[in-house]
């Protein structure tokens, strides 16, 4: 079968710089954007080194002195707190001569030290000093920092990093997505998540936009995930058929979602969201009927957790979190966790065994996904047909009460939604 | 009280069964290698380092006796795609040690070296293997299989055969 894609010649991409109209189209996209080395190279440039990208979370420095290893694209990033209490995102670079100035995942520090010449750093980037200092007379000292991320800011404990000095606000930029993260927080009984369980690290021969589209592509479900389906008792596959009235959503900047919700209020079980029942998590049940009220707690838990793709880098997937680092052209990396409730322990201890079966390099569900990426990556490196069709759902794709557009649980608006932002990012200067 | 390891039938013995267990994952023959388990057999692969508590941190497998079950039922669904077509594996197992006996417990350790022929390419995954080996009425049974990949701090390809 070949989709009808519209013939329009386009010269090769390394002769000259992408003409983005002639490789997106409302309904279709170019096999080139997955395949072309210049295409990566502007996409550092335009998006992953300009917009807002989710680096770390609050809790995985609780204390002054943490600090961890995270990333923006390729870069790495340490994420500290430092004796203020104030959150820092910081080049892994000695400002010297480039030697990476931090070799830990985590720990705490209240200076890092060059191993190369002895050069020394406060948490906050600043330079304390270097060994035999006469012979830096005259030098300003205050220049030779480590690089810092141009604006650091946090949501709700999430914090997020530019390398651009202007741009929108981060809660421009998170728009309705926003949304999302005060629905998860909400499902804690103290309004807090916390990220204390450690991360996997799932690596796959993919280019990073196979991963973003797939998080909200409700298409796949029933069939890349029928093997655990059939084996398990999932309350998944249903949400993710033609008979959901779950929807489909992109909301803008980007961020996309599968909104569940519908289908848990039509079953009107609270946790059913999580496929379980309230009598099982006595505890969790308790403490938020005493937070939020009887009536309150009922409608957050059956409403249940978001899942939401904020762009470019941040799945909010129910229970996990997931960050999509690319480092090259095809190969990107998932690193993921269970999400962690504060004041929930045994909610988390479920989360955890259920995040453990599930994702990472033999989960359940993610290894099959990993494949999926595998294989359309090699995939389009073949020439004919050269676009890649996304018009599904387009005849019944209509606007909900906020004014973002919906489809059905299976349709292909948030692909669409994604691939337009994304040609507006990489339009620009 | 621990008793003397350096009996050289018994190594003889856990040897024979540690080659036998590789044998059957590089077939992929899935029953007969559930069927080593203990009833209480915990499989685990731990991520970031030797293994911090699996109970509180993420583990690439840390699979329960029904999990193992649910693990193997999902392959022969034959739509498990991560593994259809199957990795064409082989390994070598080497270094293997018993480290204590007690009773009918034994705990025992190896090295061992996977090449992985897959739709991705080839891979090769190396670890460090520690059983805790039990005496059923057909032979020894795994009560645990703990993978300590040399890798695992990096991220890793998937890995959804039999490791």
């Amino acid at each position: 079968m070949n989709h009808a894609a519209p013939v329009i010649p386009i010269a090769p991409i390394a002769a000259r710089a992408p003409i983005w109209d002639q490789l997106v189209r409302p309904e279709h996209v170019h096999g080139s954007l997955y395949t072309d080395p210049a295409i990566f190279q502007e996409e550092l440039r335009k998006i992953w080194y300009r917009t807002w990208v989710y680096v770390g979370h609050e809790s995985e420095v609780p204390k002054a002195n943490d600090f961890v290893m995270k990333s923006i694209g390729p870069e790495p990033i340490i994420m500290t707190r430092d004796r203020e209490n104030k959150i820092n995102l910081l080049h892994n670079r000695c400002p010297h001569r480039g030697n990476r100035v931090c070799m830990s995942e985590k720990g705490s520090a209240r200076s890092f030290t060059c191993p190369y010449h002895g050069w020394t750093f406060a948490n906050d980037g600043q330079l304390k000093g270097y060994p035999f200092p006469s012979g830096y007379e005259g030098a300003d000292r205050s220049e030779l920092g480590l690089g810092r991320v141009a604006r650091v800011a946090s949501y709700k404990g999430f914090v997020f990093g530019s390398f651009a000095d202007e741009g929108p606000t981060l809660l421009e930029h998170l728009g309705a997505a926003k949304d999302s993260i005060d629905l998860l927080c909400l499902n804690s009984p103290e309004g807090e998540v916390e990220i204390t369980a450690g991360f996997l690290k799932h690596k796959v021969k993919s280019n990073w936009k196979f991963l973003v589209e797939n998080e909200t592509d409700g298409y796949h479900p029933s069939f890349v995930h029928a093997s655990i389906f059939e084996v398990a008792q999932s309350g998944i596959g249903s949400l993710y058929s033609s008979d959901s009235t779950a929807v489909s959503r992109y909301m803008g900047n980007g961020h996309s979602e599968n909104d569940l919700r519908p289908e848990f209020r039509k079953r009107d079980i609270p946790m059913s969201w999580f496929n379980t029942t309230a009598e099982r998590l006595p505890a969790y049940v308790a403490s938020m009927n005493t937070t939020y009220g009887i009536d309150k707690a009922r409608e957050i838990m059956i409403d249940g957790t978001p899942h939401t793709m904020i762009f470019p880098n941040l799945f909010i997937a129910e229970i996990q979190l997931f960050v999509i680092q690319p480092l090259a052209l095809n190969e990107t990396v998932q690193h993921v966790t269970a999400l962690q409730f504060k004041g929930a322990p045994d909610l988390n201890r479920r989360m955890r065994q259920q995040t453990m079966g599930s994702v990472g390099p033999a989960g359940f569900l993610l290894a099959d996904d990993a494949e999926m990426y595998e294989r359309t990556q090699l995939g389009v490196q073949a020439s004919n047909p050269e676009w890649l069709f996304l018009g599904r759902g387009i005849h019944r794709e209509r606007t909900d009460e906020n004014g973002h557009l919906i489809g059905d649980a299976t349709d292909e608006t948030p692909s669409r939604g994604i691939w337009r932002h994304y040609r507006s990012m990489m339009e620009a200067a | 009280m621990q008793q003397e390891v350096n009996d050289r039938g018994l190594l003889e013995e856990v040897t024979q069964f540690i080659y036998r267990e590789a044998r059957l994952q590089d077939d992929h023959a899935y029953d007969e290698w559930e069927a080593l388990w203990s009833d209480d057999g915990i499989y685990w692969i731990p991520a970031n380092g030797e293994g911090t508590d699996p109970e509180n941190e993420m583990s690439i497998v840390y699979d329960n006796r029904s999990r193992i079950a649910l693990r193997i039922r999902q392959f022969h669904t034959g739509k498990r795609f991560s593994q259809t077509p199957r990795s064409r594996l082989r390994r070598i197992v080497s270094n293997i040690e018993i480290l204590e006996r007690d009773g009918d417990q034994i705990r025992a350790t190896s090295n061992a070296m996977v090449f992985e022929s897959s739709v991705r390419g080839d891979t090769v995954w190396a670890s460090r293997n520690e059983y805790r080996l039990r005496r059923g009425e057909g032979g020894l049974l795994m009560a645990l299989k703990k993978v300590v990949l040399v890798n695992n701090e990096t991220a890793l390809y998937s890995m959804a055969f039999l490791i």
